[in-house]
């Protein structure tokens, strides 16, 4: 049996209104466990309003080998980001 | 009154700066990483606490001592904490007993202390209550992990509790010097904290299966500064740099 509690990714919410952001992972033997070690490892500096942990096995992700396939196509289809229209002075957010 | 609030502003310093101390001792010791992280976090907050009521005792007593002045140029006859506060680290399991112990009845006092008539009291009560909140969320979480959990772990915390157990009565004692501060809804009378912490610690006991401890012939003093052979200890290690070299800054 392994020794070494299960991995937790952590995800922090730093104002209300946006969205929950990875921030790193802990150690913890259960979830209440994992939002205590997120807290005290991740949000003592007033980074956060709120936390999700969530078990590093649980998430699935895509295989390098095909990042390729997966992402170079995107490369050069420059039409895709909006940077065809200038955005007024006093806009702060978009 | 100038009197009794010095020495009950000493006494809820004490008790968080020696705490403080004591959970420092496990900075780069703890058994995981996020353990050492949470343990340093509730030493600061402590010692957070320490500085406030270290700085009113010294305002209040006008000699000129600041809190740095009492917290390291004091000796142990002049530490007014409690016993338990002082008490060993021991094994992560004695140190938490002392934490769960501690946390739950500060919790309760520091409840109180939001409607002191002191306004730095209160003001320092309601900022610490929700740190120590905190705390006791943490304890007596390992209470139950530690006590419920392997064989190992439950022997250990039966025995850090029985360690700790002697020193819970002087928690909930007072004397003649805070006795006309209490009148004054300056400080809160502690023996009314009692029945509320019975029902915390023996609920969370029995969720970790674990027994109440026998009653102990309680050991107290540290009020009066008759402190356990522990403390001197201590300060020796938190006091070294600024005595060895005073007036150090960095």
């Amino acid at each position: 049996m392994n020794s070494e509690w299960p991995l937790w990714e952590v995800f922090v919410r730093a104002r209300n209104g946006l969205a929950h952001r990875h921030v790193g992972s802990v150690h913890a033997a259960d979830a209440r466990m994992a939002i205590e070690g997120a807290r005290d490892t991740y949000t003592r500096r007033m980074e956060g309003v709120s936390l999700w942990v969530v078990p590093s096995a649980a998430i699935a992700a895509s295989d390098p080998g095909e990042a390729a396939v997966l992402f170079e196509p995107a490369a050069d289809k420059i039409y895709r980001h909006p940077t065809f229209y200038s955005i007024p002075e006093h806009i702060k957010n978009i | 009154m100038r009197e009794g609030l010095i020495e009950y502003a000493l006494r809820l310093g004490d008790d968080s700066l020696v705490l403080g101390q004591r959970l420092s001792e496990w900075c780069g010791h703890a058994p995981m990483l996020e353990i050492d992280l949470s343990l340093a976090n509730v030493a600061l907050d402590l010692v957070g606490q320490a500085t406030h009521f270290l700085k009113l005792a010294g305002e209040t007593e006008s000699a000129g001592r600041d809190a740095d002045a009492l917290a390291f140029r004091r000796d142990v006859l002049d530490f007014r904490n409690c016993l338990l506060v002082e008490q060993p680290n021991g094994d992560f399991a004695q140190t938490m007993a002392r934490q769960f112990l501690f946390s739950n009845w500060q919790e309760l006092l520091f409840r109180e202390l939001t409607h002191s008539q002191n306004p730095v009291i209160a003001a320092v009560a309601a900022k610490a209550v929700k740190e120590v909140a905190y705390h006791c969320r943490l304890a007596n979480e390992w209470m139950v992990r530690l006590g419920d959990g392997t064989a190992d772990s439950h022997v250990r915390v039966v025995e850090g509790l029985e360690w700790m157990w002697r020193f819970v009565d002087e928690l909930f004692v007072t004397d003649s010097e805070i006795e006309r501060l209490i009148e004054a809804g300056i400080a809160a009378d502690p023996r009314g904290l009692r029945p509320e912490w019975d029902l915390r610690i023996y609920q969370v006991l029995a969720s970790a299966t674990l027994d109440r401890p026998k009653p102990r012939r309680a050991v107290m003093g540290g009020r009066r500064g008759h402190h356990t052979e522990h403390l001197g200890h201590l300060l020796s290690g938190m006091q070294f740099l600024p005595r060895a070299y005073p007036g150090a800054i960095w």
